[in-house]
């Protein structure tokens, strides 16, 4: 990557991130892949001088972060919204400790839901955690303020969070690139007791510290120039941050705002003041009531959430909409079939939730690409909470239903998710004398977010070889006795190994095996596309219920049966769009019928 | 031509969407204009309905097209252009690919896709430009320069000189560039009369 020059870029939020990082001397960096985050990353490991690492999860990564920082580095870590909650345990204590390097917390916001199991306003956790939280607008504000972000950390010894959400991440834009600096702290070991060790004498001394650091950091506020006030017309006044100041001033060019780069903790002076200069003041914020509740609780007359949505994205149509201004007449929307995302032609997970839909069990599913088994006509999945829950949803049920639910629980869980944060419901299981089934849907990489290198994959984000966790040996260490490597295209093979599993009246664990079908190595392999032979298709449907994208079904009235030389009762005939199979063999083993055969022997 | 608008990319994951999006937004940068663009990643790349904005102008804020307020808008898919319809008004110019993609529930039988939805953009008084983009890529010996015929059909509507396009791709595509460079070319051809 070029590093050098000084220049214009047509960077995503995400890129500038990873560029910021660099320019600001980051040389430690970790995460856990989530959208909209996962971009960070992958582009900083490919600077100089930085060294970056998928952590299992977003607690670790958070951990390792703290070290570095200990150690005097200047540190990344990122993660998506739902990430911060994992990750929140060391969050609150980092708050106490600050570090030595300065810690930079990228929280990746997801209002909409676009990729996310819900919309948290994480801007919550900095009023929580006592950390100053940044927010920039769009790519180009990302550099400065992320250089800010780590004199920040140093300057008032704190983590520092700089939450994006999806509009910024994933929007491209000119950035103005700079060169890289070195961190100012040196590297070292350095032993700092009262700071670092949180025993309570240490912790209530911090906790004075923190209240300190808080008067100061909103004297910080007062001055920095990314919180600023740009004057219009009086008459309303916005007070705004993040992507929002973006869609007012597209809304309202001429209006009066009051910009916040610095959303936590608030310059209560400068809000004061600009109240004071407008007639009417209002609060434009996604999500969360968060910068109304900290203004009105300051005695400050305002208006936010009775007028904007506090649920979903805005838009400056939104914007518009709700603060009376113009807007265009809209063409209502066509009534179109849906088209919801779908698993992969050729999809390991489709075989496994086949077979699965055969039994009548809760399968309780979890966070990646085979949620979408819940989709129909699969409809394989009966609960998705969070990274890791189904082992432990499957347990609390047999819990709660006793003997009764033997051979009626399946926990569904990906292989990174698994390493993520259900060894831990594993361990659970067996230690509590649960009877859950386990299934570890095991692709070797971890793929909805676009496939990052995990523990099980044999690879780390540097691209070094690594070590490949295995997934038997864990599951009997934790005392499963009984632990099944299936490969989920054989379809009659699978059903068999998930009846067999679920008759054990205690934990067992399932090891479905095959790789992601969009893994390079993959797309490389030589494969023979299925077709069907039309003469031999009964219409039986039973390929069509896999819901393969390469499968469709062509509906036939008696006469086109008749015609096609059928029987006048078929209702139709499914047929494999040969362009897009690969051959994974799952429809093959289902049609009873024989009409599926490799193109080849055709 | 106006030196403000607002683009919308639309289809189904995996079909070029994005690279298509990237090489009209170089094109806007190199001619000195502002740009931001859009995307959605993550789930939605999975065969579903993937939509990028990109908006240029002297100096651009939001980086999303309000809705009734797309100039342009590219559908890699027939029933794609029918679902951003919100976004068009009447003065917009559309240009579809005429590929029917059938969503899970035209495959499994429960619904049928839909007919006559470009009669139904044309009634609005939308300008619907229909093009058989793989037709033409097929044509021109190598089916993954669809999405670039698109870009070339929209390339007559926009205030870029055509020697800038070809100058991003030609910077931007460095393999079977003389594939992509005359599919650009045919799909322009396709509008050239209409600009």
């Amino acid at each position: 990557m070029t590093q050098a020059e000084t220049e214009k870029k047509w960077l995503s939020g995400n890129e500038a991130v990873a560029r910021g990082a660099w320019e600001a001397g980051v040389t430690v960096a970790a995460g856990y892949p989530g959208t909209p985050s996962t971009e960070i990353l992958e582009n900083l490991s490919k600077y100089d001088k930085v060294y970056c690492e998928w952590a299992p999860n977003e607690k670790v990564a958070l951990e390792v972060a703290l070290g570095a920082s200990f150690a005097g580095a200047r540190v990344l870590a990122t993660m998506k919204h739902v990430g911060v909650n994992v990750a929140a345990d060391p969050l609150f204590t980092a708050s106490y400790t600050g570090g030595r390097g300065g810690l930079v917390i990228i929280t990746a916001d997801d209002p909409e839901m676009h990729s996310s199991q819900n919309e948290q306003d994480n801007r919550n956790y900095a009023f929580a955690a006592k950390l100053p939280m940044l927010e920039p607008s769009d790519p180009a504000e990302v550099i400065p303020m992320l250089a800010e972000a780590f004199a920040l950390s140093e300057k008032f010894d704190t983590p520092v969070f700089f939450r994006t959400t999806t509009r910024v991440a994933h929007v491209k834009g000119l950035v103005d690139t700079g060169t890289r600096k070195n961190g100012p702290v040196e590297l070292k070991i350095e032993k700092m007791p009262a700071k670092f060790v949180m025993l309570p004498g240490n912790a209530r001394v911090r906790r004075q510290a923190i209240a300190e650091r808080q008067i100061k950091l909103v004297d910080f506020a007062e001055h920095y120039s990314a919180n600023r006030i740009e004057w219009g017309d009086k008459k309303r006044g916005i007070i705004t941050g993040g992507i929002s100041y973006l869609y007012v001033k597209e809304a309202f060019p001429e209006i009066s705002i009051l910009k916040l780069g610095l959303t936590w903790p608030l310059p209560e002076k400068m809000i004061r003041d600009f109240a004071a200069g407008v007639d009417e003041l209002i609060i434009v914020e996604e999500l969360d009531p968060f910068l109304e509740t900290h203004i009105k609780a300051m005695g400050i007359k305002c208006r936010g959430k009775e007028m904007i949505p506090a649920m979903g994205e805005l838009n400056s149509f939104i914007v518009k909409k709700s603060l009376g201004g113009d807007i265009a007449d809209v063409f209502p929307p066509v009534e179109l079939p849906p088209r919801p995302p779908n698993m992969c032609a050729g999809c390991p997970h489709r075989g496994l939730f086949y077979s699965l839909s055969k039994f009548k069990v809760f399968i309780s599913g979890d966070i990646g690409c085979y949620t979408l088994g819940f989709l129909p006509p699969l409809s394989a999945m009966d609960s998705c909470v969070c990274m890791g829950a189904s082992i432990g949803v499957a347990h609390g049920l047999t819990k709660a239903l006793g003997e009764d639910s033997q051979g009626k629980t399946v926990a569904v869980i990906g292989d990174s998710t698994f390493i993520h944060s259900g060894i831990t419901g594993l361990v659970n299981t067996v230690y509590n004398k649960g009877f859950s089934t386990i299934i570890i849907l095991d692709n070797r990489i971890t793929a909805m977010t676009g496939h990052q290198q995990n523990p099980a994959s044999g690879a780390t984000l540097m691209g070094e070889p690594a070590h490949v966790i295995n997934f038997t040996e864990l599951s009997h260490a934790a005392g499963v006795k009984h632990v099944t490597t299936v490969n989920p295209h054989h379809i009659n093979e699978c059903r068999k190994v998930i009846k067999e599993e679920l008759e054990r009246p205690e934990t067992s664990v399932i090891i479905s095996q095959a790789p992601c079908v969009l893994l390079p190595s993959e797309r490389k392999r030589k494969k023979i596309p299925l077709t069907t032979d039309l003469d031999k298709c009964t219409g039986c449907s039973a390929c069509v219920k896999l819901g393969c994208p390469a499968i469709r079904w062509y509906p036939l009235s008696h006469e086109e049966a008749e015609k096609m030389g059928k029987k006048e009762k078929q209702k139709g005939y499914a047929q494999i769009a040969v362009e897009m199979c690969v051959g994974c063999g799952q429809c093959l083993e289902v049609c009873k019928f024989e009409a599926i055969s490799p193109l080849e022997d055709n | 031509m106006e030196t403000k608008g607002n683009i919308l990319f639309c289809g189904v994951g995996g079909q070029g969407i994005l690279l298509a999006s990237e090489i009209t937004a170089f094109a806007l940068l190199e001619s000195g204009m502002d740009a931001k663009k859009s995307e959605v990643h993550g789930m939605a790349q999975r065969g579903g309905s993937v939509v990028a904005h990109l908006r240029y102008g002297k100096k651009v804020y939001s980086p999303l097209i309000e809705p009734g307020s797309a100039d342009f808008a590219i559908s890699f898919e027939i029933m794609e252009a029918a679902r951003y319809l919100p976004f068009l008004h009447k003065g917009s110019k559309v240009i579809v690919n005429t590929q029917q993609i059938a969503p899970p529930a035209v495959a499994l039988g429960k619904m049928a896709y839909p007919e006559n939805l470009l009669d139904e953009l044309s009634n609005k008084g939308v300008t619907v430009f229909a093009m058989d983009a793989f037709a033409l890529a097929r044509e021109v010996g190598e089916i993954r320069t669809a999405n670039i015929a698109l870009v070339g059909a929209l390339s007559s509507f926009l205030p870029i000189a055509e020697e800038v396009f070809i100058t991003v791709l030609k910077k931007r595509i460095p393999r079977k560039l003389e594939e992509n460079l005359q599919a650009f070319q045919q799909g322009r051809q396709i509008t050239a009369g209409a600009a």
